[in-house]
Formats: C-alpha cells, sequence, structure tokens
C-alpha cells in the first residue's frame, strides 16, 4: 500500500478545490469534518487516506495528492458515506469523479487492477452491446497478471464452466450500433 | 399484471440460476415479464467510475424503451437497477443525455424485483401458491448497498433496514432472523481487482450471519450471490477458519415453496451445494 504523501506546509489550493468541485458538482467546502463518512465506510482497513481526511485534502486544493491516493480505487461505491453525510456532499460521486480524473489524466497510481478492469469491462460492452464476462474476466486476468495469473483464475473458470455458468459465445445484440455511437459521442 | 423486464448480462450467464428461478416464479404468480427489445448494458461500476455522461447514456437508451412499452420496469440486479434510477432521475430532471431525445415521458416506476414481488403482487398472492411452507429453514436476508442506497435515488424509506425480502421469507414459511447487516457492503465489485479486500468484507458477513444463527444467506443481486458463494475457500483461508455458508437467491425458495420441479437443477449450480442444508430441513 502506498501512503500518500502530505507535506507539512500546505499551501492551500482554492483553484484545484473549485475544478473538483465543479466536475462533481458536489459542495466539497460544505465538509465539517464530523468523520460520520470514515466511521461508516466498510473498507478504511485498506484505504491510506480515510474519506474526511481525503475531503480535508481536497478542500485544501492537495488534488495531486488525492489523485495519487490508493483510496479512490479501494472505494468500493456502496455510497454509504454519501446516504450519510450531514451536509448532503455525495462522497461516493466525489470518488467517481476523482477516478475518472485518474484515468483520463493517466495518473500513475500504485492501484493498477481497478483501471485495467473498468477498461477491459467497457470494452467488452462496447464490442457486443452487452458484457461477455468470459471475455472480460480473461482480458482482465491476462492485462493485469499476465499468464500467471490466468493460470491462477482457471480453475474458478473451470468449475463455473462445469456449472452451467459460463455462455462461450459472446450476446448479440442489434442494438449493438447504438451503443458504439454512445462511446463514441461522450469520447469527444 | 404485465411488466416491463431488464435482465441485466449477468442473468445470461454467471446468474443462470436466478433468470431461471425469476422466470419459473413469475410464471407460477401470474406476471408477465416482458423481456425490454433489444436491452443493452447498464455500464455497471465501470461506466460511472469512467465518464459521467456515458454513466448515464448507457442505462437511459433502454430507458427509452421502456418509456415507450409504458410499463413498469422491474429489475432483478441491484447494480442495474442502481443505474437505471440515476438515469431516470436525470432524464425527469431533463437533463441532457447523449443519444437520448427529449420526449421522455416517464410514465412508470423502476423497481427492483424484491420490493416488487412484496409491494406490488403482495402476501395474499404469494402465500396462495405457497405448498411447501419452508419450516425450519433459519435465514437472514441480505440486500447490498444498492437497492436502498442513496435514498435520494431509490426513495428507500428506511435504507439500513429494508424488509421485503425478510417478508417474503416469512411468508414462505422460514425462520427470519434479524441481523445489523442487511445493507452492508460485501465487496463484488473489488473481487477481482483487490481480492483480499472482498474476503474481509465477505468474512464479516459469514460471521455475523453465523452469531444470528442463521443457516443460509438469502439475497436478491447477482452480484452480491457470486461474491459470496464463489470464494469461500478463498476466503476461509485467509480468515483460518471453514466457511459453508448456503447462498440462495429468494426467487430459488420461492420456487422451493412454490412446488416447482427445476428447484434441484438451479441449486446444483451453487458452489456451495444447499441441497444437504434443505434434505436436513426435510424441505428437499
Amino acid at each position: 500500500m502506498t501512503v500518500a504523501k502530505i507535506h507539512e506546509k500546505i499551501i492551500p489550493k482554492p483553484s484545484l478545490r473549485k475544478k473538483i468541485e465543479e466536475l462533481s458538482g458536489q459542495k466539497i467546502s460544505a465538509c465539517f469534518q464530523c468523520e460520520k463518512c470514515t466511521n461508516g465506510c466498510p473498507v478504511t482497513f485498506a484505504m491510506d487516506v480515510v474519506p474526511h481526511r481525503l475531503m480535508r485534502m481536497l478542500q485544501l486544493g492537495l488534488l495531486d495528492e488525492a489523485l495519487r491516493s490508493d483510496t479512490i480505487w479501494v472505494c468500493a461505491s456502496c455510497e454509504t458515506c454519501t446516504t450519510r453525510c450531514p451536509n448532503d456532499i455525495d462522497i461516493a460521486h466525489v470518488m467517481d469523479t476523482l477516478r475518472q480524473l485518474s484515468q483520463r489524466e493517466g495518473i500513475k497510481t500504485a492501484q493498477k487492477s481497478a483501471p485495467i478492469f473498468h477498461s477491459a469491462f467497457l470494452s467488452s460492452l462496447r464490442r457486443h452491446g452487452r458484457v461477455h464476462e468470459p471475455e472480460m474476466a480473461v482480458v482482465y486476468t491476462l492485462r493485469s497478471g499476465g499468464l500467471n495469473g490466468l493460470r491462477k483464475q482457471a480453475g474458478t473458470g473451470i468449475a463455473m464452466f462445469r456449472r452451467g455458468k459460463i455462455k462461450l459465445l459472446p450476446p448479440r445484440v442489434s442494438a449493438g450500433r447504438q451503443v458504439k455511437n454512445i462511446f463514441k459521442k461522450v469520447k469527444k | 399484471m404485465e411488466v416491463s423486464y431488464y435482465p441485466g448480462c449477468t442473468v445470461e450467464s454467471s446468474a443462470r440460476e436466478y433468470g431461471e428461478s425469476v422466470a419459473a416464479v413469475a410464471r407460477i404468480l401470474g406476471i408477465d415479464l416482458k423481456e425490454l427489445a433489444d436491452w443493452t448494458c447498464c455500464g455497471a461500476a465501470s461506466a460511472h467510475a469512467t465518464d459521467d455522461m456515458l454513466a448515464l447514456a448507457l442505462p437511459a437508451r433502454n430507458l427509452e424503451t421502456a418509456d415507450k412499452a409504458g410499463l413498469d420496469l422491474v429489475v432483478p440486479c441491484a447494480a442495474c437497477y442502481s443505474r437505471l434510477k440515476h438515469a431516470d432521475k436525470a432524464l425527469r430532471s431533463s437533463e441532457q443525455i447523449e443519444g437520448v431525445g427529449d420526449e421522455y415521458k416517464g410514465d412508470f416506476s423502476i423497481k427492483h424485483l424484491v420490493d416488487f414481488i412484496w409491494e406490488e403482487v403482495g402476501e395474499k398472492a404469494i402465500l396462495e401458491k405457497v405448498k411447501k411452507p419452508l419450516g425450519g429453514l433459519k435465514a437472514v436476508g441480505y440486500y447490498g448497498c444498492l437497492i436502498t442506497r442513496p435514498p435520494r435515488i431509490t426513495g428507500a424509506r428506511d435504507p439500513d433496514n429494508p424488509e421485503s425480502m425478510d417478508n417474503i421469507l416469512e411468508t414462505l414459511g422460514a425462520e427470519v432472523k434479524n441481523w445489523s447487516y442487511k445493507t452492508d457492503c460485501c465487496g463484488a465489485e473489488h473481487v477481482l481487482t483487490m481480492p483480499e479486500v472482498a474476503w474481509k468484507l465477505i468474512q464479516k458477513l459469514f460471521d455475523m450471519a453465523e452469531e444470528a444463527e442463521a443457516d443460509a444467506i438469502v439475497v436478491a443481486c447477482p452480484m452480491c450471490q457470486s461474491n459470496l458463494d464463489t470464494h469461500q475457500a478463498e476466503v476461509s483461508a485467509q480468515a483460518g477458519k471453514r466457511y459453508n455458508v448456503p447462498v440462495f437467491y429468494f426467487t430459488e425458495l420461492m420456487g422451493l415453496a412454490f412446488g416447482d420441479p427445476s428447484v434441484e437443477k438451479w441449486l446444483a449450480r451453487h458452489f456451495v451445494d444447499p441441497r444437504p442444508l434443505l434434505g436436513e430441513k426435510g424441505l428437499l
């Protein structure tokens, strides 16, 4: 695990706070550090920066540090923080905004697997209109763990196949073109 | 009763027994599930982590089809349900979404299957079909994150304590145990990317179900089921304690109580075979 480094002397950068407030549509400055998000979060044990601290970092404009944290990828999108925030900040959505920025800007992060997963998932969805689970899983496993990774996952794959849980042929959807168009337009 | 139905990608493969048991239970209850013509993937967890517009446009194209059909839309997967509700909310507040025209009427509601069965089909209709009550089966209802959260999107009255599945199970005759983990996260999103994080969340749920004296966990989401059922060997190895917890879809137990002949075929696809438990209780 990497621990996001925060310098002892911090010079607040309000412009970066405003940037993330605009992108997420959330009023991050409304956070008064009550820690309800952190107390309800089920995955703080694996985070380098707990949620209320991440919010404080964003208030100070420490965007680079936030983008490099493990936290934005460890967040499981369970929406507990969003549900409980007394200031109506959609914290789970702020996490989304940070993940989007990180992927768009190609930030080098210690947590490499989540971005690889999202790209494997979306490329299968783009190709077929629906996700072809075995294709997505094989592409993800190869890209993240190579042949060794594939070997490790093979047991689960075979067990699923035996149980009739793997459909070898990809789904065929006639609205596939519409889905491809959505991807094309969104990319612009 | 006629409704639109959005199955979601998993119901065709990894969650086949869910799809099949949903179809069987609907047939018995006289619900006509009209599969949304040419439905496409909702984008699940990956679209919202990648692009806000993508996360709305992918589910929204399905909502356009549902809008034309004009029937209430029923969704068996918690993740699909959540994404469709987010897009519906945006369309209702006249947000512009890529690829969607401005003729959205929104003259229909979107319901998760478990809420639909309890709230729209109801206790009386379920009870009428029960042939073999599930007496002696001790279970906890596990709803996961997205059926109720965030309430701004789902409209859930009590996001920490949903009751529809508990009510259904009680109507079937099962002994439903109380526990505080109905909506705690199981970490399904991390199964492939950070498995050790997921195993820890799963272990917590197993321990708490055991403390509640439940023999089984009952779910209403293909992500939760596959996450809890498939990896018990890995969870056990990390925890240093052996787990062997049957994880049912609530529709499988409805099929069992209704006397549907396909039940064994569904259960045979589970990683932890629930049949010995049901045999012990004289239910199979």
